[in-house]
């Protein structure tokens, strides 16, 4: 964000620490993320412990952060931009978590298949979705970082193609289920895991809406999207 | 509201303006008083401003103080009976401003303005206008407490005394109605026949409000009046200040940005004797339209 520096340097070097923080959580539940998808596609148990492993880290970073955001308020009593970027970065904050949950989830579900027969084949699905929701992820803290209010309406659209991606699987992994029911264990599993990435895109919609309201002080969840505020605007 | 003004047969500040005034300043646009719309209120001003009731209107007014200008081309309009604040670093005309609406400028040798002001759709610098009556109109208190070494009653009664003779019990009534509604009357109806310099700082201050408030005012002017106190009494002259604008006009001028963001409805940001933005208090101080005000309400180098 291009703001002039604050008269306080303390108060600058708060907000770049909560920023960098939030930036590091980030970075965090992306690895994430990737790792249990990749842990799924190809078995790799050991993926499955990183994922774990990087919970603890999530969490601190979580807690670290709430607090010295609510440090801030107290002593700052923040406005205008200030306000809006804590705001901000608590609730992306917490969206993270949550999206570390989900990339838990799909570990669990990675390990829950670990013992089937692996044929690569199996999962081209479920790795496209993955790479999508991945990429929609990091666009997301891209654009929360850049505050680029006009590229999070892009990334905020682009939740459909997530939500496109879950209903085929289910659609075809349910007929797979129907008809042979040898592979429903496997199926349903890979259902499990589609439905924590749809959260995921869910919860990379929500931090896009986020950087909008900390570029223009607008709320643009739950649709509350008006005419001129397209991404083209 | 109303009803309060003219009950206390306190005559209007003048006649409706139709002949043209020239009195203290050179003034403007004589032919377009109060027919432009609320929102046209200078720089950015809230949409849904045209539905409130307007006190005072300001149209291009400039301030000069021996040449020098100290207000540029100020336009706004000031809603009734609620609380406008004035923020702004040292020096960027915000009492000026305020000093204009009782006309207390007028005490200062070379100072000059052009453009208008109305309060109630009546120009108050308006040759018939007589600035004494002008100032029972719109009272006004200082940052510090200024009590007169007399009695608390004597303190309150005092406006009312000058203005005209009211009987005893309605003194006394009219005395003990301020002091309630300064909130202060529970702290000194007991000690009414002392002298109002043994209270304490917060005391005071609500004793003067109380004294502005007895007149009966449609306008009341507050030039930091909480900022030589301690928070608690800061606390409770913002409480009340809450209270008096369901009657009153008030304006305020604070440094205390905390505090125009807690007790006004409206806030006009100035910077350099121009209104920067002028807009609804929540809109303001969470997204405000000019980097100006941003810069300045967010503690930022501008």
């Amino acid at each position: 964000m291009k703001a002039h520096p604050h008269i306080s340097e303390q108060f600058d070097a708060e907000l770049e620490q909560a920023r960098n923080l939030l930036m590091e959580m980030g970075g965090t539940v992306e690895q994430q993320l990737r790792n249990a998808c990749q842990a799924l596609t190809t078995h790799d148990t050991e993926l499955v412990q990183t994922v774990r492993d990087a919970e603890d880290r999530v969490n601190q970073l979580e807690i670290d952060l709430d607090e010295l955001c609510v440090h801030i308020i107290a002593l700052r009593q923040p406005a205008a931009t200030d306000l809006r970027t804590l705001i901000g970065l608590m609730k992306a904050s917490t969206d993270l978590e949550r999206i570390g949950d989900e990339a838990e989830r799909i570990a669990k579900v990675a390990k829950a298949v670990s013992h089937l027969p692996f044929p690569d084949d199996q999962y081209n699905d479920i790795r496209v979705m993955g790479a999508t929701t991945s990429a929609m992820l990091s666009k997301a803290l891209d654009v929360f970082a850049r505050v680029d209010a006009d590229q999070a309406l892009a990334v905020i659209a682009s939740d459909e193609r997530v939500d496109a991606d879950y209903d085929a699987i289910v659609r075809q992994r349910g007929q797979q289920m129907s008809e042979h029911p040898a592979q429903i264990e496997r199926a349903l599993n890979v259902i499990w895991a589609a439905r924590a990435l749809e959260r995921i895109g869910d919860h990379a919609k929500n931090i896009s809406e986020y950087a909008v309201f900390l570029a223009k002080g607008e709320d643009v969840r739950h649709g509350n999207l008006t005419a001129e505020q397209t991404p083209s605007d | 509201m109303s009803s309060k003004m003219n009950d206390n047969g306190t005559p209007g500040v003048g006649r409706p303006n139709n002949e043209g005034p020239d009195s203290p300043g050179t003034h403007v646009n004589e032919s377009s008083i109060d027919t432009r719309p609320a929102v046209d209120a200078g720089a950015t001003t809230a949409s849904d401003e045209s539905t409130d009731e307007i006190s005072l209107t300001v149209r291009d007014l400039c301030l000069y103080y021996s040449g020098q200008q100290a207000l540029v081309d100020v336009s706004l309009n000031i809603p009734k009976t609620q609380v406008t604040a004035f923020i702004g670093p040292s020096g960027c005309g915000k009492s000026t401003l305020l000093r204009c609406f009782n006309r207390m400028n007028d005490l200062i040798d070379g100072v000059e303005t052009t453009g208008t002001i109305h309060l109630d759709g009546i120009d108050i610098n308006a040759k018939e206008v007589d600035a004494a009556q002008l100032r029972r109109r719109v009272g006004m208190v200082f940052q510090r407490p200024n009590p007169f070494p007399k009695t608390i009653y004597e303190n309150v009664a005092y406006g009312l005394r000058i203005q005209g003779d009211l009987q005893k019990a309605e003194m006394d009534e009219r005395v003990e109605w301020a002091l309630h509604n300064a909130a202060l009357w529970d702290e000194v109806k007991d000690r009414l026949k002392e002298s109002a310099l043994g209270l304490s700082g917060g005391q005071q201050q609500r004793l003067v409000i109380a004294r502005a408030i007895a007149v009966k005012p449609s306008v009341l002017l507050l030039d930091e009046p909480a900022s030589a106190l301690d928070p608690i009494s800061t606390l409770k002259i913002e409480e009340l200040i809450h209270q008096l604008k369901k009657d009153y006009t008030i304006v305020i001028v604070t440094h205390n940005m905390q505090q125009a963001a807690r007790v006004s409805d409206h806030t006009a940001f100035m910077y350099l004797g121009e209104l920067v933005e002028f807009g609804r208090t929540d809109t303001v101080f969470t997204n405000p339209t000019e980097s100006r005000t941003e810069d300045y309400i967010t503690g930022r180098y501008g």
